[in-house]
């Protein structure tokens, strides 16, 4: 005679979840209420409103989650108690599927819900020092436009960054006794350039270069300057990232190519480098976007980036929405980009393990 | 004079001494077997005739001319003496017809055109020509290995040295790879392999050499080695390989 395993317990959790949605429904309501009575315009009040309906009917679906979980647990009871182990297991574990669900949805619903009030909090100050439409549609053409600067450095620097990073990365690979002194100025150069901020480099750049009254260095425009101190200090990482890449291609690639004849420069360039750059690329992209972001830093050496655009609306108006736009347009390039990269990380993998 | 003279050869790993010695001859069209166990020394002996390796002590010579030490033009060496690996090695980034067109567009100056003609004629030889503008990671063991060895042919080396070549196949791929060598071998290229294929080496080789912990133990035609070795290490390797079922 064969024992079965008991169902596992569902209807001690399927409760807590009942108890979770009814909590949620009480806590959007009060929640939802108290920071109802503060507000004063219309417009947040009917934002307001709309908010706890959406809300109340999530708590809802939330409610009708758990009560699914409540029943199967009853049913599970019910077939154990009839002998039928089987089915309970399989009712048993459909109820706790449905109480995690609960308890997942509900989570997602309160930390959405909650935001949502604090931005209406105070008869919406938050929002209003953050998020007004209209100061966000006034300085919106302008910071865009601005941003075009941010986009004009990021390209710029980044084509630089690519072959000063290959550069750096050979230097760092020169073999032998003869490339020792090669070997020492790139790694010199690399610990020092991951080592120091890039908002100090870009200063000393930008404010040091000009007093330096060295010929053509010190005239630069600050457009320049932030593309010098952005490509010298991304190049330090984007050197680690093509060495790390070189190395990773399997030594007898080395091998098949150097019994064929080829030279170490010749077995580099048409063997180990495309297969390399295969390989980093999703790394690069995400040291790109990096950069991209780091383009906002030019600001304090007086380039007239986005940022710099939304401070001069944020100042006058005594009000940040101006740079809430730039953090939506960085938002905007930057993930499609991120998607990119990891569409392409599942396809090599994928490829890898086929 | 032979083509490949190899005196006192002396390898070392750090503290290990992996070479201890070793007196080899091949003539030009000689097939040579090297066997031995595992450690013995075949894949680093082969690995230092082409100078993959460096080596510690002792000369090599090929065609009279001394290559070992300090001042040798290796790339130009290593277009003579060709090399097949056990995991055959080839480039993933291109095409099986790009892999064997590489080393003679780049480095003996054919153009490319005539470079990819001859490709597919070599691969049409090994009944590959089919799979020309394929990527390597797209064909079976058993024909990346052949495409790996046209790839070595196509350089025209004076001396082919195919490291286990068949180790790494299932069984069944084996034999395709075999039979090339045994053309190679009919048409009198000069070979030096390393093999635990007995049956095969007692077939093709002119010289079976047996190294044992470094050293070059016992060497001999096969009927010799195979059939009446002198030495009892020889006799007790052998001994193994046939309880094992591969002689």
């Amino acid at each position: 005679m064969t024992t079965l395993s008991p169902a596992p317990r569902s209807m001690e959790p399927a409760v807590a979840a009942l108890a979770t949605a009814v909590l949620l429904l009480f806590f959007i309501g009060t929640l939802g209420g108290t920071v109802r009575s503060g507000i004063t315009s219309a417009e947040l009040n009917t934002f307001s409103l709309w908010v706890i309906v959406l809300a109340l009917a999530a708590g809802a679906l939330a409610l009708l989650s758990a009560l699914s979980a409540f029943l199967l647990a009853l049913r599970a009871r019910k077939e154990t108690a009839g002998g039928n182990v089987l089915a309970a297991r399989a009712s048993a574990a459909q109820s706790r599927q449905n109480t995690f669900v609960t308890w997942g949805f509900s989570v997602a619903v309160v930390l959405a819900f909650a935001f949502t009030q604090l931005l209406l909090m105070n008869d919406g100050n938050i929002q209003r020092t953050f998020l007004q439409w209209d100061l966000m549609r006034a300085s919106a053409f302008d910071v865009a436009r601005a941003f075009l600067v941010n986009i004009k450095l990021a390209v710029i620097s980044q084509v630089i960054v690519l072959a000063f990073g290959l550069v750096l990365a050979v230097a760092r690979m020169a073999p032998g006794r003869a490339g020792a002194p090669l070997r020492f100025m790139a790694v010199a150069y690399i610990d020092l350039m991951r080592a120091v901020p890039a908002v100090i480099v870009l200063y000393l750049i930008g404010f040091g270069l000009p007093l330096t009254n060295l010929p053509v260095i010190s005239r630069l425009s600050p457009d320049w300057f932030a593309i010098l101190a952005l490509s010298l200090t991304y190049s330090a990482y984007v050197a680690e990232i093509y060495r790390s890449g070189i190395a990773s291609i399997h030594p007898s690639q080395w091998s098949a190519a150097r019994s064929l004849g080829f030279s170490y420069v010749q077995t580099l360039r048409y063997f180990i480098l495309p297969q390399a750059i295969r390989i980093v690329i999703p790394p690069l992209l995400s040291t790109f976007i990096a950069l991209q972001k780091d383009t906002s830093l030019v600001n304090v050496i007086g380039t007239l980036d986005a940022f710099n655009q939304a401070k001069f609306y944020a100042s006058s108006s005594f009000n940040l929405s101006s740079v809430t736009v730039v953090a939506i347009l960085f938002v905007v390039i930057t993930i499609p980009q991120t998607r990119y990269v990891d569409w392409m990380l599942a396809r090599a993998a994928k490829r890898t393990r086929g | 004079m032979a083509f490949i003279e190899v005196e006192g050869l002396q390898k070392n790993y750090g503290p290990h001494e992996v070479l201890k010695g070793v007196d080899l001859q091949v003539d030009r069209h000689q097939v040579v077997t090297l066997i031995g166990a595992s450690g013995s020394g075949k894949s680093t002996l082969l690995r230092c005739l082409n100078a993959l390796e460096t080596i510690d002590g002792g000369t090599i010579r090929v065609n009279d001319d001394v290559v070992s030490g300090p001042g040798v033009n290796l790339n130009r060496l290593r277009r003579k003496v060709g090399m097949v690996f056990q995991s055959f090695n080839l480039f993933p980034h291109m095409t099986v017809e790009e892999n064997i067109a590489v080393g003679p567009v780049k480095l003996l100056g054919e153009p490319r055109d005539a470079a990819l003609q001859r490709a597919r004629e070599l691969l049409k030889r090994v009944n590959l020509d089919h799979r020309a503008s394929y990527y390597p990671d797209q064909l079976s063991g058993g024909q990346q290995q052949r495409v790996a060895i046209v790839r070595a042919i196509a350089m025209r080396p004076e001396a082919l040295l195919l490291d286990e070549i068949t180790s790494a196949l299932d069984p069944e791929l084996v034999a395709e790879v075999l039979n090339i060598v045994r053309d190679l071998a009919r048409d009198g290229m000069t070979m030096i392999l390393a093999t635990h294929e007995m049956q095969f080496a007692r077939e093709v080789s002119d010289l079976v050499v047996f190294l044992e912990r470094g050293r070059l133990l016992e060497a001999g035609p096969p009927e010799q080695i195979f059939g009446n070795p002198k030495e009892e290490r020889t006799r007790e390797f052998l001994r193994q390989i046939i309880e094992a079922g591969r002689l």
